[in-house]
């Protein structure tokens, strides 16, 4: 028996001793347990990365954008626009030095399919503060099937370096509760059935808050 | 050869009795040198980047906050570490088998290559022309300069590794060892076969971006992503490769630690060949370009071999260590092996703290960071450098400090200067690094983003306040910082003081027993027992191993499964 700095003579291809089969035999099975993980996570989880995905020119997706924010449009908040979608649609995010644009506003527990670009470099999307992660690249458009499961403020923070503004660069997500009515006026309006009028005070309240 | 040539060209190490080529000796001591200088250079950038990000400082403005963060990674992750391993490979090659070094007028082309290249890079970056991060994602542009500066480096880098492949041919021809090459020799062997693939990705990527950055093509910003991982996280496995054979090597140094089977570690070496490079996906699990078939494959290095491959030697190591102690007699009950290893050895303390320190903090949070969904909630946060500082700086660097205790009696002989902090050294540095690792990983479950001048978020258009734990972990964050920048700049100060006007280590010092010399040099341990002996201790067992890999476990389990929850907490998505 010899150190590592040895050189083996003869023939070292000798079997393994119990200990080291034993130990081998684990690691494999948890390696493969962890494998099977993200398989079944697929079928039974219901946070997936993997979504829509499909290449876009940056400009036209801009585009895309504008012509979201110009159809479900009820308001601005510093300078930027609030977008509140109906529920089961598809919305649009841009990521753009140094914004996150446009502001949106959601609806708890309604699904939306929401696609993610950027019109320039890589940008992060962080949604704080339940820590959802996304790498959005210029030229690829990332769409996700999200529910969002809690009313209250969310922000988009951007976790990839993106110049020097990249600190400055945060965007709005305000999720209303289930049930609450839409922006008068708002797109979501027209799809809202019932239960308006009792839930119109939170949101005015929401809303005087900032 | 006639003995006169022989002698001029070679000495014979009064320790080891193996024969040193002085080209091959030349070449260690000045790319160790120079990683010194480059490490010295990453960790001044690196207090200064910790007293930014600790909010209650603040230090830096912006924009010199993002260029030396730009300066860390390059200095540490690629200087450093390279240069370093470039002596490993000198060290490996010429010294291990006992040969000279071929045509050493290459290794001094490549070095020079290789510093020009690091001091061009570090020009483009200083003089603020190269804001990109150690990542430069494209579309994100730095002069031109900047991108010739990592060829020539890579190109240096990958000369030295084909010298180190002629090297074993010559060793081979010449028949300068009996046998089959050591392990420790196969483990460098395996980070230079890693290191090419590794180089090859980075001409792939960087000589397209520079042609990008001077306008002559395009370059799709994900497919830039995909390439450069293959360099950027394929050359963290040429680190975990040298590391583990850093581990044997100053296993047998400090502690006569055996091979307990040559087949299972060369084997395991082996599975990170194979399945290592799939690693540039742990990056992507996020991205828009690729789909989850592919993601759940590479990022599991296929079936999770090459974490099979770590877990592996994360037992034989220190089973080979307990083996080793127990044929020197220390047997008594589970840890007497390790409660009686010289703690106040350096090199021992080094390597022992790089093994826990890498299997239990980085090892474990990279695989769970590294799966595909549990990646959403930690992509871009504080919890990825949380986990490689953990891998590169606690396992690597720590491992070639320990390493580096050894190196200034065995290769550059020479008393260790200021033995006394060296002792404290490895355990100071641990851990601070350990605390910047926790403190970054608990502040990115938080959800705080990594590579961000500001989360107090001033000046945005929208504001954001973080949990107020954020503020003790900043704090915790930064005390680690500047407990490992200690360390840091203890080790460097022992080197550096060592090498250059350290007391010349004579063989009449190793008899006497100098107190500035580790205890491996002056009593080396057993390298070899008789067969029936060693036979005999490795049927006993090593029960003080099974007990360190079951805690291992038991934590790895956990931890994964947490995750699993907290991930099932988040929105619905996908």
């Amino acid at each position: 028996m010899h150190s590592g700095i040895v050189s083996p003579k003869g023939v070292w291809w000798k079997p393994a001793g119990r200990q080291e089969r034993m130990w081998v035999t684990v690691a494999l099975a948890w390696s493969l347990i962890m494998f099977a993980m993200m398989p079944l996570w697929h079928f039974k989880g219901a946070q997936n990365p993997s979504g829509i995905r499909s290449r876009v020119e940056p400009l036209a997706y801009m585009e895309r954008v504008n012509r979201f924010v110009a159809d479900y449009k009820v308001g601005e908040e510093n300078g930027f626009p609030i977008v509140e979608p109906p529920p089961g649609s598809d919305i649009y995010l841009l990521g753009r030095m140094w914004q996150w644009y446009p502001a949106l506003r959601l609806k708890e527990g309604a699904t939306y399919t929401m696609h993610v670009s950027s019109l320039d470099l890589n940008h992060g999307f962080s949604l704080y503060p339940v820590n959802v992660n996304l790498q959005i690249i210029p030229g690829y458009d990332y769409a996700l099937r999200i529910v969002p499961n809690r009313a209250g403020e969310y922000r988009v923070i951007c976790n990839e370096f993106c110049g020097i503004g990249h600190h400055l660069m945060i965007g709005k997500i305000e999720v209303l509760p289930a049930g609450s009515a839409a922006t008068p006026g708002g797109a979501s309006a027209a799809v809202a059935k019932s239960g308006a009028a009792q839930s119109n005070s939170s949101l005015a309240a929401e809303v005087a808050h900032e | 050869m006639s003995n006169g040539v022989a002698a001029a060209l070679f000495r014979t190490c009064p320790v080891t009795n193996l024969r040193v080529h002085r080209d091959a000796e030349a070449l260690i001591k000045v790319n160790a040198v120079v990683a010194i200088v480059a490490f010295l250079v990453g960790v001044i950038a690196a207090i200064l980047i910790v007293l930014t990000r600790w909010q209650a400082v603040h230090l830096l403005p912006a924009e010199w906050y993002y260029r030396l963060v730009t300066a860390h990674g390059l200095n540490m992750l690629i200087f450093f570490i390279i240069f370093f391993e470039m002596a490993i490979l000198y060290f490996a090659g010429p010294v291990l088998l006992n040969c000279r070094l071929p045509t050493p007028v290459v290794g001094w082309l490549a070095f020079v290559l290789m510093v020009v290249g690091a001091l061009t890079v570090d020009y483009y970056v200083f003089s603020g022309q190269a804001d990109v991060m150690f990542t430069s994602y494209v579309p994100l542009r730095a002069h031109p300069g900047y991108y010739v500066g990592i060829i020539l480096f890579a190109v240096g880098a990958l000369i030295v590794v084909g010298l180190f492949f002629v090297t074993l041919l010559v060793a081979r021809r010449e028949r300068t060892y009996e046998g089959s090459m050591p392990l420790v020799v196969f483990g460098a062997m395996t980070a230079a076969v890693i290191a090419v693939f590794t180089l090859a990705h980075g001409a792939a990527i960087y000589i397209p971006t520079l042609l990008w950055s001077l306008g002559y093509m395009n370059v799709d910003p994900q497919a830039y992503r995909l390439v450069w991982w293959a360099l950027g996280h394929a050359s963290q496995q040429i680190n975990v490769a040298a590391m583990v054979s850093v581990w044997y090597l100053m296993g047998g140094l400090t502690l006569g630690a055996m091979v307990l089977n040559e087949k299972v570690s060369r084997v395991a070496f082996l599975l990170y060949i194979l399945f290592i490079n799939l690693a540039s996906a742990h990056h992507l699990l996020v991205d828009p370009g690729v789909g989850p078939a592919w993601k759940v494959w590479n990022t599991s290095y296929a079936l999770y071999l090459a974490v099979l491959a770590s877990m592996i030697h994360g037992f034989t190591v220190p089973a080979g260590m307990e083996i080793g102690m127990r044929l020197r007699g220390y047997t008594k009950g589970l840890f007497e092996w390790l409660r009686r290893a010289p703690w106040s050895d350096p090199g021992f303390s080094a390597t022992f703290l790089s093994l826990i320190i890498f299997g239990f903090l980085g090892g474990v949070t990279g695989v769970v960071i590294g799966t595909e969904q549990i990646n959403i909630i930690a992509h871009n946060t504080l919890r990825v450098p949380g986990h490689f500082h953990a891998t590169v700086v606690g396992g690597t660097a720590l491992a070639f400090m320990g390493l580096t205790y050894y190196v200034i009696p065995l290769i550059f002989r020479k008393q260790v200067s200021l033995m006394g902090l060296a002792r404290w050294q490895p355990y100071l540095f641990g851990i601070g690094i350990v605390t910047v690792s926790m403190s970054m990983i608990f502040l990115g479950i938080l959800g705080v983003p990594r590579r961000h001048w500001d989360i107090s978020f001033a000046n945005a258009p929208f504001k954001q306040e973080f949990s107020p734990l954020t503020d003790l972990f900043m704090a915790t964050l930064g005390i680690g910082g500047l407990l490992a920048a200690t360390g840091a700049l203890i080790f460097i100060a022992v080197a550096v003081l060592s090498v250059f006007v350290g007391r010349r280590l004579t063989e009449e010092d190793i008899r006497r027993g100098v107190a500035a010399v580790p205890q491996g040099i002056l009593r080396l341990p057993p390298q070899q027992h008789g067969e029936a002996e060693g036979e005999a201790a490795h049927r006993a067992g090593t029960p003080g191993t099974l007990v360190l890999v079951a805690i291992f476990l038991t934590v790895f389990v956990f931890y994964y499964f947490t995750n699993w929850k907290v991930l099932s907490l988040v929105w619905k998505i996908g």
